[in-house]
């Protein structure tokens, strides 16, 4: 302690002033934080109340969740016949997954470059276009998995139509942002060369965009595979419906195989998808 | 570059090379456009081949989609009709006949969706240190925190839903659960990501002065990285509203669980009227933690 050296400042008074205000100024970002914080409890406090979330449901829930995950190892599928079943709903989420993207991603394309500011000027079409893509992208995938149930009956060929729908409202979304974002400069350059309208977006737009939307419907791929895990819940196919009747009858065993299954299905289709990416676009590919 | 009058014809020439140099210039051109051609072609059947495997999958039938495509649009149109007959516009008081019902299921999707984000917002900020390379360099603690996250992302919000309302009974809490463990599995990267990429300085100056780890990470590395984070939180809440409102689907609360009912009992007017609550719902949050963020970021409003 006696061996610390100290530090003195001449006490400026210029300096002294403005320490003063530095330190207001951080008492008032301090009780700032303070008052978010204290509504972000009181919050939680609220939404605890009101969800009728009690410490002792908590704490019996931990506790089964504990016997459960005891229970579901080793991971087990119960017979051969069982784990090619298995196998082969998983096969049938990433065909859901993949034919999905596809489609979205075609009636995506023309959509995007209609709700584009720079290819249809038309402000009110635009707005149309945009505004339906918002309300068909606000819809959860799991209830156009539920309507397309009812049309073409239970099975993966409405999970597909589900994700598609679904997809056309997002992807149709990024599309247009995308070219919006683009660079008029080469446009320009097709127009002065006189080139048509079409010749504008063919040569002008779409070497620009294309790498751009590869990889957001790659990365769609990716997340859908994981949205058509789940679809199964409501009868639209996959994997899901296998997920469900095993929790519902407590093969914990099962359970675990079935996700294990789905762990190892989304890494293999991150690591391909990742490959992809790099294979089409290069490695200077633009971040989705 | 001469000044030919508009009125010429043919314009300005350009220069041409002569043969000799041209031809080997042009037949290149041809070829590398030959071989991205080929490329592109290539990438297309394959992506045709694996379309029709992915369409064999899944029972593709685009005759029986044909067959009944009346009934998708039929569906539609049937939502906005009420029991009665009438269409839904010339009575919302009955199209809506559940507004306090579906107000206050709407507001618990809300609160599930909050305190998912809250929890899983809070865990990830105290994984995200652990995970990240700059702060954490023993290999060992660091991979198991990132397998931890990793896994939490990747299963999917409402198997773990499905597997909490077995543990937890029917109701929200489970819904909370689910979100708060995926919430930390995708926000625990992004931060972890953030924290990657902070600047080093403050935090070699707060270990010079011999400060512990917490105090490193609380005073250098904190105050650099909680705007980013609660923007991304923010972000996440957006989604959560979303994923919040099918918890209902398995029995984890919110208002899906009116949702579902009514399409499973064929209620057509309820089934579009709790729709629209839950996409003007989303839009209105979206537009709100758009604000939110842009003022986090202080990038002021979007351009």
């Amino acid at each position: 302690m006696s061996e610390r050296r100290q530090l003195v400042l001449p006490a400026d008074p210029a300096i002294l002033a403005g320490q003063a205000g530095l330190l207001r100024a951080q008492a008032l970002s301090r009780l700032k934080m303070a008052l978010l914080v204290g509504v972000l409890i009181a919050l939680a406090v609220f939404a605890f109340w009101r969800l009728d979330v009690s410490f002792w449901r908590i704490v019996k829930g931990f506790g089964d969740l504990g016997k459960f995950v005891v229970l579901m190892i080793p991971p087990n599928a119960g017979s051969w016949a069982n784990a090619l079943v298995y196998l082969h709903s998983l096969a049938e989420t990433v065909a859901i997954a993949f034919l999905g993207t596809m489609l979205a991603a075609l009636f995506a394309f023309p959509l995007g470059l209609l709700a584009a500011r720079n290819v249809v000027p038309v402000r009110i079409f635009q707005f149309m276009t945009r505004r339906s893509l918002d309300t068909v992208r606000g819809i959860d995938t799991l209830i156009w998995a539920l309507i397309w149930v009812n049309v073409v009956g239970p099975g993966p060929f409405a999970g597909v139509l589900a994700i598609t729908t679904s997809d056309i409202g997002t992807l149709g979304k990024l599309f247009s942002e995308a070219i919006e974002a683009s660079d008029r400069k080469p446009v320009e350059g097709v127009t002065a060369a006189g080139g048509s309208r079409v010749h504008q977006v063919r040569f002008g737009l779409l070497p620009q965009v294309m790498p751009v939307m590869l990889s957001q419907v790659l990365y769609f791929f990716e997340s859908n595979t994981r949205s058509a895990t789940i679809i199964g819940i409501v009868g639209a196919g996959g994997i899901g419906l296998h997920l469900v009747e095993q929790i519902r009858t407590f093969e914990w065993d099962r359970v675990a195989f079935l996700i294990l299954l789905i762990l190892a299905a989304v890494a293999a289709i991150d690591w391909l998808s990742a490959h992809l990416r790099h294979a089409i676009i290069g490695k200077s590919s633009v971040a989705v | 570059m001469t000044a030919t009058s508009p009125g010429a014809a043919g314009g300005v020439a350009l220069p041409r090379l002569p043969d000799h140099q041209l031809t080997p210039l042009a037949e290149a051109y041809a070829r590398a456009n030959a071989a991205k051609r080929r490329s592109t072609l290539l990438l297309i059947v394959a992506i045709i081949i694996a379309s029709l495997v992915a369409g064999g999958v899944a029972e593709v039938d685009l005759a029986r989609l044909f067959a009944n495509i009346d009934r998708f649009t039929n569906y539609i149109v049937r939502l906005f009709y009420l029991e009665s007959g009438a269409p839904v516009w010339t009575d919302p008081a009955e199209w809506f006949w559940g507004w306090k019902k579906w107000l206050a299921l709407l507001g618990d999707t809300l609160l599930i969706a909050y305190l998912g984000t809250l929890l899983g917002t809070i865990a990830a900020f105290f994984l995200c240190f652990l995970a990240s390379v700059n702060l954490n360099s023993n290999a060992w603690t660091r991979g198991l925190i990132r397998r931890l996250l990793e896994f939490c992302r990747t299963v999917p919000e409402l198997v773990f839903a499905l597997i909490f309302v077995v543990a937890f009974g029917l109701g929200p809490l489970p819904g909370v659960l689910a979100l708060a463990i995926h919430t930390t599995g995708a926000l625990g990267k992004l931060f972890a990501e953030v924290v990657e990429n902070i600047d080093m300085k403050p935090v070699e100056g707060v270990t010079a002065t011999g400060a512990t780890w917490w105090q490193t990470v609380h005073l250098a590395v904190v105050p650099q990285v909680l705007a980013n984070f609660a923007s991304y939180g923010l972000l996440r809440f957006e989604i959560n509203v979303r994923g919040a409102s099918v918890m209902g689907f398995v029995g984890a609360g919110g208002i899906g669980q009116d949702l579902i009912e009514s399409i499973r009992k064929f209620y057509y007017s309820d089934v579009s009227a709790v729709l629209l609550l839950i996409i003007a719902t989303v839009m209105i949050i979206d537009v709100a933690t758009e604000r939110l963020r842009h003022h986090f970021i202080g990038q002021g409003v979007r351009p």
